[in-house]
């Protein structure tokens, strides 16, 4: 039986033909990287070839790597097989990876999303034969809303937090969602601080994209100058000493997950906004049909449902395990760490 | 303080802008409450809503708060069923996608198509509209359902669904609203929650008659609040005198008041449930105690002369009828704690030790008519020693662990703390592995929350194997989650729909309140209220306990 173009091994997505890993989970020696999420870009590879605008964000997450940027669209041989990088729409810089060989045509989305939020290239369909999708939101429940309604929200929200002489607290993971945030908070409201997380990784990314003007939350900030003013942060700060110094206070959180009416209270937030860098139900279904493709693999999220559903609308549809997984849940390095194990 | 009340007033003045508030202004409060932590800003926004709703509204309001929501109209499978038709999407998904969500309305508000348009109805048109729908065909209710879940906005569908699948949950408790409803009336907060206790229908009473107007024959089946104890903090030193303090066991039944006014008896469980024809026994009070008597007591199973288990009780409490055949397997008795109201009197006020009196007066009279009525003993200790002594007999006794009462308390209304105290007996706790997990709901949905824990028990051959005994989801921190939901989606042996089994490697010491032999427990035994205490990293499989650890926990 001939070989599948990518299979799916314990150190990742691989391409047989070409000896290229697909954002592989363990070291190899030549990975094809989606983009800067900690799932998807890890640390140990030989080799790194990834979008350029990836560049700066996986050299300052990994430090010293040997890493090639190209274009998108750009095609490139390796082994014969051909690749190119496409704009998945997720976060600056996230492609996704196009593979060819003897005509068949294979696309693995990383993570991704359809809406066109300002500072991500857009997300286009690819036409293929076989689409490997994530479907970290693949339940009917999902259904977001524009995100300039979200953010008109937010601003409101913000400025009746002022109004009570109220800090402001924002929580996003400080690669993607942070920024997109940053890229539309209003500023003529007040100024926008920054968790050291989030600055470092804007400051990266401010050559690339346009983005209003932070302040960088030190030792000597005093907690009255935050009064009225809006701090971005991490997820991970949530309970933490460095934000409970910020009394008074209210938090908001910029997620998906912020559908469930559950998921605010559990984690006691004062508020939550429905904004998710991913494809909600709809965006995930549509996408699969503009690719054309008959064969869907599921990676991450809800695989065994959505699967499901896509099986009973006629496509040959299965799932892969692969170690993907929600970054805004793995938001440091402690959570990502696999656990040491000491099987007896 | 003060900001707290802002806060409240910019988000009221929004949302409670127009004259009528109608089911909007309702949904509305709903999303306030659904979405702050803080008491003071949940209490503010109820007041708010209390004066400005139209009087019709509030009583269904309370009544709603109060858990006295109208039969329900539609039954499940149908609501589901119309919901996946409405949502174009199989039924199969529907259900998948309740599971995750893990409450029925939400996930019908989140799957139906939204719409952003909004009703000018009230509160009281939409519940008396589903009161009218119980009788009407199954086609008037599917196309009712249709009509609403198409015009109402995200809240409001939820809300609407919620009315119609009752039980709302949302972290206001009844003290709570009593509380709001006490500043925006001006009526003493006690005396309100008097008032709310009891049977009274809101489709019939209006708030002049519920609320404001004083009325002595709709005291007839009233109880009285319950005085709750606190659980103690620090040392019972710290109490003080230890002969200011009266002892009892605090057993672990169904808080109850037993009622018995003008020949008639009312049952009333703590939840504030009438329960009287859940316990045909107690009828023989009806000959035996005196009209104008209110007991404070607790429920407990009494079988062969010996108090059962809560799980015996449980068989009891799920019945609304209850068979000659269970009345006689498993019959219960009043242990009566305090007497609250003596020839008509409401006694509260008097000292705990002249209640006690009372009642126990009352007891002698009645011990030689073999009727259910049982004394919870109280004890005198000279010293805080003793006292200890006695708590560490709780499980001996079938008791959860003591209750310490001042000689000199009232009966006060609700949790107070200073009078009595609650001295429960610490958890029991056991090493198990964990050997199964299943995704947990809402927004843990995309982690393995829910585990199955195991012990070691020796098989007929000889060889030890790990028999599952529990199941718990509670206890460890987001983070602590996290890792455990990494290591489980790596570790995964085979998968059972939503269920994994996975390689046993992980300790936990769980903790669980009760134990008893149970025949439809795999292991024999059931516990209750089993939790994760901690996370034994520091011990390997082969250190968890064994399944004859568990038994001999039985007393
Ligand atoms: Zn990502
Ligand atoms: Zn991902």
């Amino acid at each position: 039986m001939k070989k599948p173009l990518l299979e799916f091994t314990d150190k990742g997505i691989y391409c047989g033909a070409a000896k290229v890993y697909l954002d592989p989970w363990k070291p190899v020696d030549k990975a094809i990287i989606s983009h800067g999420h900690a799932d998807h870009s890890r640390w140990g590879h030989e080799q790194y070839i990834t979008h350029h605008r990836n560049v700066p964000i996986i050299s300052h997450r990994l430090g010293e790597i040997n890493v090639s940027g190209r274009e998108w669209g750009e095609s490139f041989t390796v082994n014969n097989v051909k690749f190119s990088l496409h704009p998945a729409g997720h976060i600056i810089g996230s492609s996704q990876i196009r593979v060819e060989h003897k005509g068949e045509v294979w696309v693995f989305t990383g993570d991704y999303k359809t809406e066109n939020d300002g500072i991500s290239t857009p997300y286009e369909p690819i036409k293929c034969d076989t689409f490997i999708t994530e479907c970290t939101f693949g339940l009917p429940a999902f259904k977001w809303t524009p995100q300039q309604e979200v953010f008109e929200n937010i601003n409101q929200w913000w400025t009746d937090n002022q109004a009570e002489g109220k800090t402001s607290i924002l929580f996003g993971y400080s690669l993607g969602k942070a920024q997109r945030l940053l890229k539309y908070l209003d500023t003529d409201i007040g100024k926008i601080y920054t968790h050291g997380a989030i600055e470092n990784m804007t400051q990266v990314l401010r050559p690339l994209v346009d983005f209003p003007e932070t302040t960088l939350i030190t030792k000597e900030t005093k907690k009255e100058e935050l009064l009225g003013n809006i701090v971005l942060a991490p997820p991970s700060a949530h309970g933490s000493t460095w934000i409970r110094k910020m009394v008074p206070y209210v938090t908001a959180s910029a997620s998906g997950w912020m559908t469930f009416r559950g998921a605010r209270r559990r984690r006691a937030i004062d508020k939550g906004f429905v904004l998710s860098d991913h494809c909600d139900w709809q965006g995930l279904l549509s996408s699969i049909e503009a690719t054309g493709a008959e064969k869907i693999i599921c990676t991450h999220g809800y695989t065994e449902i959505f699967s499901r559903y896509l099986r009973e609308q006629g496509y040959d549809a299965r799932t892969e395990e692969t170690q993907y997984g929600d970054e805004e849940d793995s938001t440091t390095p402690e959570e990502t760490a696999p656990l040491e194990t000491q099987t007896p | 303080m003060k900001q707290e009340q802002t806060t409240s007033e910019i988000d009221t003045t929004t949302v409670f802008g127009s004259k009528e508030l109608g089911m909007r202004g309702f949904a509305a409060l709903i999303k306030t409450l659904d979405s702050t932590n803080k008491t003071n800003v949940k209490v503010q926004a109820l007041t708010d809503y209390f004066l400005a709703a139209s009087n019709k509204d509030k009583v269904w309001t309370i009544a709603i708060l109060s858990h006295r929501r109208p039969p329900r109209p539609v039954n499940t499978t149908l609501l589901r069923e119309w919901a996946s038709e409405l949502a174009n999407i199989p039924l199969w998904l529907f259900e998948e996608s309740y599971h995750i969500v893990g409450d029925l309305a939400e996930t019908i508000a989140l799957i139906v198509p939204s719409s952003k348009t909004s009703t000018e109805k009230t509160l009281t048109q939409f519940l008396e509209e589903m009161i009218a729908l119980k009788k009407k065909s199954d086609d008037d209710k599917k196309t009712y359902l249709f009509e609403n879940w198409k015009v109402l906005d995200y809240y409001e569908r939820f809300v609407f669904t919620k009315l119609i699948t009752g039980g709302f949950r949302i972290g206001v408790s009844q003290k709570l609203m009593t509380r709001a409803l006490a500043k925006a009336t001006e009526i003493d907060e006690d005396i309100l929650a008097y008032k709310l206790m009891g049977n009274w229908d809101p489709n019939t009473i209006t708030f002049q008659e519920l609320i404001i107007e004083e009325n002595e024959s709709d005291y007839l089946s009233k109880p009285y609040p319950f005085y709750l104890a606190y659980a103690i903090e620090g040392e019972p030193e710290d109490l003080g005198d230890v002969s200011l303090w009266s002892a009892e066991h605090k057993w672990d039944g169904i808080r109850s008041q037993v009622i018995l006014r003008n020949d008639e008896l009312f049952v009333w469980s703590r939840g504030e449930e009438l329960v009287t024809d859940k316990y045909p026994e107690f009828n023989q009070f009806k000959t035996t105690i005196p009209n104008g008597t209110v007991i404070d007591g607790e429920i407990l199973p009494y079988i062969d002369g010996q108090i059962g288990t809560f799980n015996d009780l449980q068989t009891r409490i799920g019945r609304k009828t209850v068979s000659k055949a269970l009345l006689k397997k498993v019959p219960v008795v009043l242990k009566a704690y305090d007497i609250l109201e003596w020839e008509g009197n409401d006694i509260r006020n008097k000292p705990f030790t002249e209640r006690r009196a009372i009642l126990e007066k009352l007891y002698q009279k009645t011990d030689n008519l073999n009727i259910p009525f049982h004394l919870s003993e109280t004890m005198h200790f000279s010293s805080w020693e003793e006292v200890a002594k006695e708590r560490e007999r709780s499980r001996e006794m079938f008791s959860e662990g003591l209750m310490l009462k001042r000689k000199d308390s009232p009966y006060l209304v609700g949790r107070k703390k200073g009078d009595w105290w609650k001295w429960k007996v610490d958890p029991l706790t056991i090493d198990a592995v964990l050997t199964y997990a299943m995704r947990g709901h809402g927004r843990r949905s995309n982690l393995f929350t829910d585990y199955t824990f195991a012990l070691w028990n020796e098989n007929d051959e000889g060889e030890k194997e790990l028999v599952t005994f529990a199941k718990a989801y509670s206890g460890l921190t987001d983070a602590e989650f996290r890792k455990v939901d990494a290591w489980i989606k790596r570790n995964t042996l085979e998968r059972f729909g939503p269920v994994r089994s996975v390689t046993p490697h992980h300790v936990f010491e769980i903790a669980f309140e009760g134990i008893a032999l149970s025949k439809r427990h795999k292991s024999g035994v059931a516990t209750r209220f089993p939790r994760i205490l901690r996370w034994r990293k520091d011990k390997s499989i082969h250190e968890a306990n064994s399944l004859d650890d568990l038994k001999s926990m039985i007393p």
